[in-house]
């Protein structure tokens, strides 16, 4: 099965090879006043993802493991990796996280094809890479958010195996976000709990535009949203 | 944990958006109804409260009660089990944080998944209960560390079961949803269980290699395997990552985890169900 470049009805493939970084904010305005779709769209926006397509959808997931990615590489790189993280068990967590994410980010930029975005352009002058709090508080964040952006995703997936696809990638999320937790505070019921402390026992499911608002501050390229079903997506 | 309130057209809403999926797109009923706002900002266990009128047996597809029933049988599986492990006192005292909050955790999962099947109270339990010792073979509630195998087998095997059944929830988004926001938090719980045993929180080619373990089946293939591969698999969609360079065999394996099909989730099961195995 190849439902992850199934073409759409409308056409919107080519619009979304088109509105990839590096274009320019001119040819993606030009592009998306020829789409017939009624939701407002952001026209300096760099990137565009039609959550009414599967493609949109999974570019969405690769957006964000393009992020997670580019911060466990930054993580692992850093010249003090090894006296920030002096223990060797959490120095193998983090090289496994970054390991894979950017195996997860591969795959979608395999799968994706000519439909891939190009590249997400991190912001991550807020973390402080040689302070252990900041760099494990700023891989909860990813992780629990990458959970919940997959959780709140799936149900506009449309094909049975691109659900398939999120849904092997989602629990290995939340795996990591439990493994992170465990090295905040060990053996905790924080450990186990989901994204939500006043829900714990259910994680969060995200709407698109809340979770990109969440990683806006780590972004630079700027991403916006349309198909959805709702009028003030 | 205090329910969201929400509006009370709600319930019918459900029923029609429900109905409408047959002949409509799911856009399209959303659209109609309007819902996603509403829906998405209750917690599942006012959504659980509103479908208890909204859902009767009548009204899912038996491929979707399918997956709720096979879900709740698990559900009462690790209830049973977390709550027999933490009465006996098997469990480290330095761990028992992690268990008892794994108990609520499941206690609240049958809570949310009960009134879609207009079941209440221990209804969807198997009537003669578990047996965690499979007939003799295991002593969880005497020797920690096969509580810990048996917990990691239950975990996992949950894991698995909630995402191979995540498809045939795709009628319905808020049930799909739901069980999405379920799956997540018992891989959460996978993780941790293997981390308490010393191991990685991620399953690698071979997971079974220390201390010796006996729950090979619960990271073998499904059937079919193709639909549901082993856990050491590589083949993702279309793409083949095996050979991926820059990172590890047990890296490319551990980045994803496999569904499994309700058949080999009931034979893992079955041990421990009293009555199912012969």
């Amino acid at each position: 099965m190849s439902d992850l470049l199934t073409p759409t009805a409308t056409g919107r493939r080519g619009f979304l090879q088109r509105a990839t970084l590096g274009l320019g904010a001119l040819a993606a305005a030009s592009t998306l006043q020829a789409c017939d779709s009624d939701d407002p769209v952001d026209p300096v926006a760099d990137v565009t993802l039609d959550f009414s397509t599967d493609t949109g959808v999974l570019n969405y997931a690769y957006a964000l493991e393009q992020l997670e990615a580019a911060f466990y590489a930054q993580v692992v790189g850093a010249s003090a990796f090894n006296t920030t993280f002096s223990n060797a068990d959490e120095r193998q967590v983090l090289r496994d996280l970054a390991a894979h994410e950017a195996i997860h980010a591969e795959f979608f930029r395999r799968a994706l094809g000519a439909a891939a975005i190009g590249t997400v352009t991190p912001d991550f002058s807020s973390v402080d890479f040689a302070s252990r709090a900041s760099v494990l508080g700023t891989a909860r964040t990813f992780e629990d958010l990458g959970v919940a952006a997959y959780n709140g995703a799936g149900k506009y997936l449309t094909s049975q195996a691109n659900l398939t696809l999120a849904g092997k990638i989602v629990s290995v999320e939340a795996r990591h976000a439990a493994a992170i937790r465990d090295l905040l505070e060990p053996r905790s019921r924080l450990s186990v709990d989901s994204r939500d402390p006043a829900n714990p026992s259910f994680d969060t499911a995200l709407e698109p535009r809340a979770v990109l608002d969440a990683a806006d501050p780590f972004l630079t390229t700027t991403i916006a949203i349309t198909g959805l079903p709702t009028s003030d997506s | 944990m205090t329910p969201t309130s929400t509006p009370a057209p709600l319930a019918a809403d459900l029923v029609a958006e429900t109905a409408e999926r047959a002949g409509v797109s799911r856009r399209e009923a959303v659209r109609r109804a309007g819902l996603y706002g509403a829906v998405l900002a209750a917690s599942p266990l006012a959504l659980a409260a509103l479908s208890k009128q909204a859902y009767s047996q009548t009204t899912l597809p038996a491929d979707i009660r399918a997956v709720l029933e096979l879900a709740l049988t698990l559900e009462f599986l690790e209830r049973d089990f977390y709550q027999g492990g933490l009465d006996s006192g098997v469990i480290d005292a330095s761990e028992r944080d992690v268990f008892a909050a794994i108990l609520e955790h499941e206690i609240d999962h049958i809570a949310f998944i009960q009134p879609l099947l207009g079941l209440s109270g221990e209804e969807g339990r198997p009537p003669a209960g578990f047996d965690f010792t499979a007939g003799g073979r295991f002593a969880p509630f005497e020797d920690y560390e096969q509580f810990l195998i048996l917990s990691e087998g239950f975990t996992n095997t949950g894991v698995r079961a909630y995402k191979g059944g995540a498809p045939i929830l795709m009628p319905n988004d808020t049930i799909l949803q739901g069980a999405l926001t379920i799956h997540s938090v018992e891989a959460r719980h996978a993780s941790i269980v293997r981390r308490i045993r010393g191991q990685k929180g991620w399953i690698p080619v071979d997971p079974t290699t220390a201390p010796p373990n006996t729950i090979q089946a619960v990271f073998g293939p499904g059937d079919p395997a193709s639909m549901f591969p082993p856990e050491s698999n590589t083949l993702q969609g279309t793409v083949q990552l095996s050979g991926l360079s820059g990172v590890t065999a047990d890296q490319i394996v551990e980045a994803f985890d496999e569904p499994l099909d309700r058949a080999t989730v009931l034979s893992i099961a079955a041990p421990f169900i009293v009555g199912d195995n012969p």
